[in-house]
């Protein structure tokens, strides 16, 4: 998240809604470890990462869904192959939890 | 101040802290930010839980480690406390400071190691002695540039070093590097690296000798001539090449290509 920071500021004193998704655990065999963060804010403008590349887009539409209020803030995991409601995952095999909330600390 | 100030201020100040954040349960969301002296803001619900989270946290702080723990409502943590009763996870995760890395020598090598140096993360201090070459000018990239010999750096600041850090030598100077390599063998660094020839090598075990270093377990930690055999040549080739040497000696890995050989790759 530290490199997180200065456009979260930025987004803050613009007074933009922010959610941050990071990495809480990992099985198998996965890119980044626990504590691999994004951020997007309510434009949708998206900084850092959280793999690579392979879930950051569902981040996003995670991320702007609680956002909006449609979700809570909650544990995402992706890379259950044989779990139709994700359908996205680590190439590598592994699987990711993430947590996604609301920026309001 | 807010929770966030607090945490982000101590980040950029190169502090410790950790964030502890309900990831599941009552109050999902809720966060607690913790330095090595206790709770500084946040709450994540009730007095009980802050007590017990801020004391786990603030061992997984000190560990350098990031977390996720299971406790009851109240911060019970025990497994027969934990049956019957709403679990809480909580993920705690570490900022610990960047680890440093000292430069002794103002060269062409110094400026290029520098910003490798950068990339990985390292907090990195230039050293050497002689003013016209250890300038803010000549190494931006560097955190902190220093005019002076190595071994009152040493004594300064030398307890600072742990297993985290690297102390890379490339004055190939004998009356710079045999001091600094006393200097750094004196310290818990974790990666000591001298540049030079192989024939400059064998010349400075020599001096070493005359200074008293000759045990193995000393002359182990020497990594002389510094950086893997990569073949490169520029100061940026070379630059990777002991950074490279770096990551691998903390991994325990051999330095080969992952098509070579099998096994995890993490």
């Amino acid at each position: 998240m530290r490199e997180l920071l200065n456009d979260i500021d930025r987004w803050k004193s613009a007074g933009k809604r922010i959610a941050l998704a990071r990495v809480v655990d990992i099985q198998g065999s996965g890119p980044r470890g626990a504590g691999a963060a994004m951020a997007v804010n309510e434009d949708g403008e998206v900084i850092g990462s959280v793999s690579g590349g392979c879930v950051e887009s569902a981040v996003v539409t995670e991320a702007l869904a609680i956002l909006a209020g449609e979700q809570p803030s909650r544990v995402v995991t992706f890379g259950y192959s044989d779990d139709d409601a994700f359908a996205v995952g680590l190439t590598c095999g592994g699987i990711i939890h993430l947590f996604i909330q609301p920026m309001e600390w | 101040m807010s929770a966030y100030s607090i945490f982000s201020d101590r980040v950029r100040d190169n502090l410790p802290v950790a964030l502890a954040t309900i990831i599941e349960g009552p109050n999902v969301g809720a966060t607690l930010v913790v330095t090595p002296t206790g709770a500084e803001s946040g709450t994540l619900g009730n007095d009980d839980i802050d007590r017990i989270v801020t004391r786990d946290a603030m061992g997984e702080l000190e560990a350098g480690r990031t977390v996720v723990r299971h406790y009851g409502p109240h911060g019970e943590s025990t497994p027969e406390d934990l049956e019957n009763t709403d679990t809480v996870r909580v993920f705690i995760e570490s900022f610990s400071p960047p680890p440093l890395m000292w430069i002794f020598g103002a060269v062409d090598f110094t400026a290029a190691l520098a910003r490798v140096a950068k990339v990985l993360g390292y907090h990195v201090t230039v050293c050497d002695a002689r003013e016209i070459f250890a300038t803010k000018r000549r190494f931006p990239m560097a955190d902190e540039v220093r005019v002076t010999w190595p071994s009152p750096m040493f004594e300064e600041r030398g307890e600072r070093l742990g297993p985290r850090d690297a102390v890379c030598i490339l004055t190939h100077d004998p009356k710079f590097d045999v001091p600094a390599i006393e200097g750094a063998l004196a310290t818990k660094a974790g990666y000591i690296g001298v540049m030079g020839s192989r024939k400059t090598h064998a010349k400075r075990l020599e001096r070493l000798a005359d200074v008293g270093i000759t045990s193995p377990s000393d002359l182990a930690r020497i990594h002389s001539p510094i950086g893997l055999d990569l073949g490169g040549r520029t100061p940026e080739e070379t630059a990777i090449s002991i950074v490279g040497e770096i990551i691998s000696s903390r991994t325990g890995r051999e330095a080969r290509s992952l098509g070579a050989s099998d096994g995890p790759i993490h």
